[in-house]
């Protein structure tokens, strides 16, 4: 058996189609335009927004969540500070961090066009960027790639897992990328492999998009090596989880002619009994994140500046607590984007109240911003994708979603 | 040559792949290998060495107890706390793992490979996550104790039991969850004021979503809250805690945590009967069109494509209305239905398929231990850990990414070169592939270079990777 390994044959660029990325990525050396890089994070399961940012000074905020309330920035185990109305859950530092050096801007009372319940059909629209759960079949951030200004590499877009979620899915290619342990395929045999996939449609790119960022990870130093994820308490596996996620997002960022866009998914957020207030359940996993995107910030060095991050989740949470120390499925929720791009230090809320007549049919926060605002803002300012595209083809039916302006530093 | 085709279907789509010799004993009537093993009795595995859901939950309550006793009287150093929480796990990883293995072993060694299929199917649509408390050392007698006795008999048993066992109402919290005017709301209110007490409707509306109407089903949020008032007291027996009473591990109907009084759930009102108000709403759900419109078009979904033929999923649905929900009726409507024998690689394996089939098809033995399980952590996806209740998707691109495939791949060359030197992968192609096996793949297995990338090449086939 040969001694060379899949990666060394890689970088010679000698295989086809996984090689041609490489090689057009060369050409495209030292041309020198401005390179946005964003990040979608999807936080599965409906974070708790009044939980994550907290309306301590909303009359009604205090007795609606009883003995998990975050008491008021400034006292002990308090919320952390952002403008006297909201604060951050004390569990998120460097997003406060952020927050402070005007890297972030805080969304709250914001949805998606999805107004019923379900977690799976709350995700989908999220995600597909129509109306309806399960009317297309790709997502919006996929669709958006395909029409990126100037020259863009072949795979525009990586998730980071082995499979793709459907936000990235559509007609622009993209990769996925997760750690290993197995030792690479020896030259010949990925060869025949190839072989063998050359007249199916699908196993052929999926192949040649794997091999191409295999190649593009094998690039990066340090990258190599990167540990499973076993510890057993739960915020440390979180822990864990984020430090992959991050090494390997900031791996392909950071390349000059890597992808533009990463995206990654977080579970663990459906807090139905024992979410805890500043301390507990909820808090841990918020912990975890917030660490996760600090070590992003610092993976990714200078091309933080360069870098937009946005963190959803599929809908919020009852504003009450539930019988069991929890919250049940609710609709205006809270989002964040956050990157040396950003135009932050705000907070942008339409707020509408806590109070029983406010409240969206009597339980949830209800909402007065829709995400795909957000979204089209950043689209247009930060990834240069045109208002046309964006109505026609990103995010169907959403003229009155207005896009939102000046998101991004001048 | 038809008949090489359906069989080839049979044993791999139906089936969970076929094992050297399969293809043969699948024969000249694929259809009647299908429906023979819906005969003899409901798929049990015989292991003697797993413990019945009572016993693991009676344990790992007892060894939770004594840390919440030793923190309340102030014994216990935070350190100390956290090696006590680590004991639970501890306690529960080997159950979990023996589960794992006798499951896995149980699909690698049946001879009735669609009836296990089926059972999967339906562990995988009532599904309970072991990445959640105690679920680990009970996602397995769940499957063994709720699923395996009822997959032969009705919906509404089958949906019964998976609603009511320990590992279900913990997964969704439904153990928590108190009726609002119950006897242990006032007494728990007496007790501390500041405390809302209430129920959590988490259970209560996957249950509607996700087991038995779908979701655009016809159910209200209003619906949904009143269902959870339905079921508080569905709990499960405890010594000590909030509630204590009743046999520990075990389900326990508490009269004082139901929230008391007639409810109406789908413009059906239903008289207070304590646990039996529950019933009556879960058999109701069973004979509603909208969920034989929904359990249909997820098993057309698994046995026939990724978007399910509508003249199919009608005839699935007649058939489970037809029989009032008797599932070997709903089994063979599917057995019978002509979509599903037209496309021979309609569906791309997910990965539990991708492995069970590989063993199958190469013979492999199932050891004891964490070794067979190892390729489930590797390929992404760990048994009974969907990390949500919806289960595992069921779509090739739920499935199909390229580090997915990647991953896939690397996997088979590892098998390889373990096994390389002892299967002939071209004496093999035939039995595990028959009829689909293609030109390509036969040429490339054949002009290998030595026998473990022959192996490696045979598992990589595009026709292996579907069903």
């Amino acid at each position: 058996m040969t001694a060379m390994k899949r990666r060394d044959f890689l970088s010679l660029g000698a295989l086809t189609a996984g090689g041609a990325f490489l090689t057009r990525g060369l050409a495209f050396a030292g041309v020198s335009e401005r390179k946005p890089r964003f990040v979608l994070v999807i936080l599965r399961g409906a974070l708790d927004g009044l939980a994550a940012v907290p309306p301590y000074a909303d009359p009604d905020y205090a007795g609606l969540r009883r003995d998990v309330a975050l008491k008021p920035a400034g006292a002990a185990g308090g919320a952390l500070p952002l403008n006297g109305f909201f604060g951050l859950h004390p569990a998120l530092n460097f997003l406060q961090q952020s927050y402070a050096a005007r890297e972030l801007i805080v969304f709250h009372a914001v949805a998606s066009p999805y107004r019923e319940r379900s977690h799976f059909d709350g995700q989908d629209v999220l995600e597909n960027g129509s109306l309806k759960a399960h009317a297309l079949q790709s997502g919006w951030l996929n669709r958006a790639l395909t029409q990126l200004p100037g020259r863009v590499p072949r795979e525009s877009g990586v998730a980071l897992g082995q499979n793709v979620p459907l936000v990235m899915r559509g007609p622009a290619e993209v990769t996925s990328w997760s750690p290993t342990k197995m030792t690479a395929l020896d030259e010949d045999t990925l060869a025949r492999i190839t072989d063998l996939y050359a007249q199916d449609k699908l196993l052929s790119v999926r192949l040649a998009d794997a091999t191409a960022a295999d190649a593009m990870v094998a690039g990066e130093e340090g990258m190599q090596a990167m540990p499973l994820a076993t510890p057993a308490a739960a915020v440390q596996a979180a822990n864990a989880r984020y430090t992959q996620l991050v090494q390997a997002a900031a791996g392909f960022l950071r390349q000059d002619e890597g992808p533009r866009v990463a995206v990654f998914d977080t579970t663990g957020w459906d807090t139905h009994a024992n979410e805890g207030g500043a301390e507990g359940q909820l808090a841990g996993r918020l912990g975890a994140l917030d660490k996760g995107l600090a070590s992003l910030r610092q993976e990714l060095g200078p091309v933080w500046a360069d870098t937009a991050v946005m963190l959803v989740t599929e809908f919020g949470r009852t504003a009450a607590v539930n019988g069991t120390r929890g919250t049940d499925h609710g609709t205006g929720a809270a989002a964040f984007l956050l990157g040396g791009a950003v135009a932050g230090g705000r907070v942008v809320a339409d707020w509408p109240g806590l109070s029983a007549r406010a409240l969206y049919q009597g339980r949830d926060l209800a909402p007065t911003l829709d995400l795909r605002s957000v979204f089209k803002g950043v689209m247009s300012e930060h990834l240069g994708v045109s208002a046309r595209t964006l109505e026609d083809s990103v995010f169907p039916e959403s003229a009155a979603a207005r896009p939102l302006r000046a998101l991004m530093r001048a | 040559m038809l008949d090489d085709v359906s069989s080839a279907i049979a044993a791999n789509r139906f089936g969970l792949g076929a094992r050297p010799g399969e293809l043969r004993s699948v024969g000249a009537d694929p259809r009647g290998w299908l429906s023979a093993q819906l005969r003899g009795g409901p798929p049990l595995i015989a292991a003697a060495d797993l413990a019945a859901s009572q016993v693991t939950l009676a344990r790992a309550l007892e060894l939770r107890r004594d840390i919440q006793e030793q923190r309340k009287a102030g014994r216990v150093d935070p350190t100390r706390a956290q090696e006590q929480l680590q004991k639970v796990g501890q306690f529960l990883r080997p159950i979990y793992v023996s589960e794992a293995t006798a499951r896995f072993a149980q699909a690698v060694q049946s001879e009735r490979p669609f009836l296990e299929r089926i059972t999967q199917f339906w562990s995988n649509h009532f599904a309970v996550s072991a990445d959640k408390q105690f679920l680990a050392g009970l996602a397995g007698s769940f499957e063994r104790e709720a699923i395996r006795p009822n997959v032969l008999g009705r919906f509404s048993d089958l949906l019964l039991a998976a609603e009511s066992h320990p590992a279900m109402l913990l997964y969704l919290d439904n153990h928590l969850s108190v009726g609002p005017h119950s006897q242990a709301a006032a007494r728990l209110e007496r007790r501390d004021s500041e405390r809302k007490i209430g129920i959590n409707e988490n259970l209560a509306r996957e249950i509607l979503e996700l087991h038995t109407l779908g979701v655009g089903g016809g159910y209200t949020q209003a619906d949904v809250t009143t269902f959870a008032e339905v079921i508080t007291g569905w709990s499960i027996g405890d010594i000590r805690g909030r509630f204590p009473g009743g046999e520990p591990g075990r389900f326990l109907f508490r009269a004082e945590v139901h929230e008391p009084g007639a409810k109406v759930v789908l413009h059906t009102r239903y008289p207070d009967t304590g646990f039996g108000q529950g019933v009556a709403v879960l058999n109701n759900l069973a004979r509603q069109g909208a969920t034989a419109h929904f359990i249909a078009t997820k098993l057309a979904r698994h046995f026939i494509a990724d978007e399910p033929p509508p003249s199919a999923v009608k005839r699935l649905e007649g058939a489970f209305i037809a029989s009032e929900g008797d599932l070997p009726t709903l089994y063979r409507a599917l057995i019978e239905a002509r979509e599903g024998w037209s496309e021979p690689l309609a569906k791309y394996k997910t990965p539990n398929d991708y492995i069970t089939s590989a063993y199958r098809g190469l013979a492999l033995p199932v050891e004891p231990g964490k070794g067979p399980l190892a390729p489930f952590e590797l390929l992404g996806q760990r048994n009974w850990q969907p990390g949500s209740p919806a289960g595992w998707p069921d779509r090739s691109a739920d499935w199909d990414g390229a580090s997915a495939l990647m991953k896939r791949i690397e996997w088979a060359d590892a098998l390889g070169a373990r096994l390389g030197s002892r299967l002939d992968a071209q004496e093999l192609a035939p039995e595990l592939l028959g009829a689909n096996l293609s030109a390509a793949t036969r040429t490339a297995v054949t002009r290998a270079t030595s026998g473990a990338q022959a192996v490696t090449l045979l598992l990589a086939a595009p026709e292996f990777m579907r069903r």
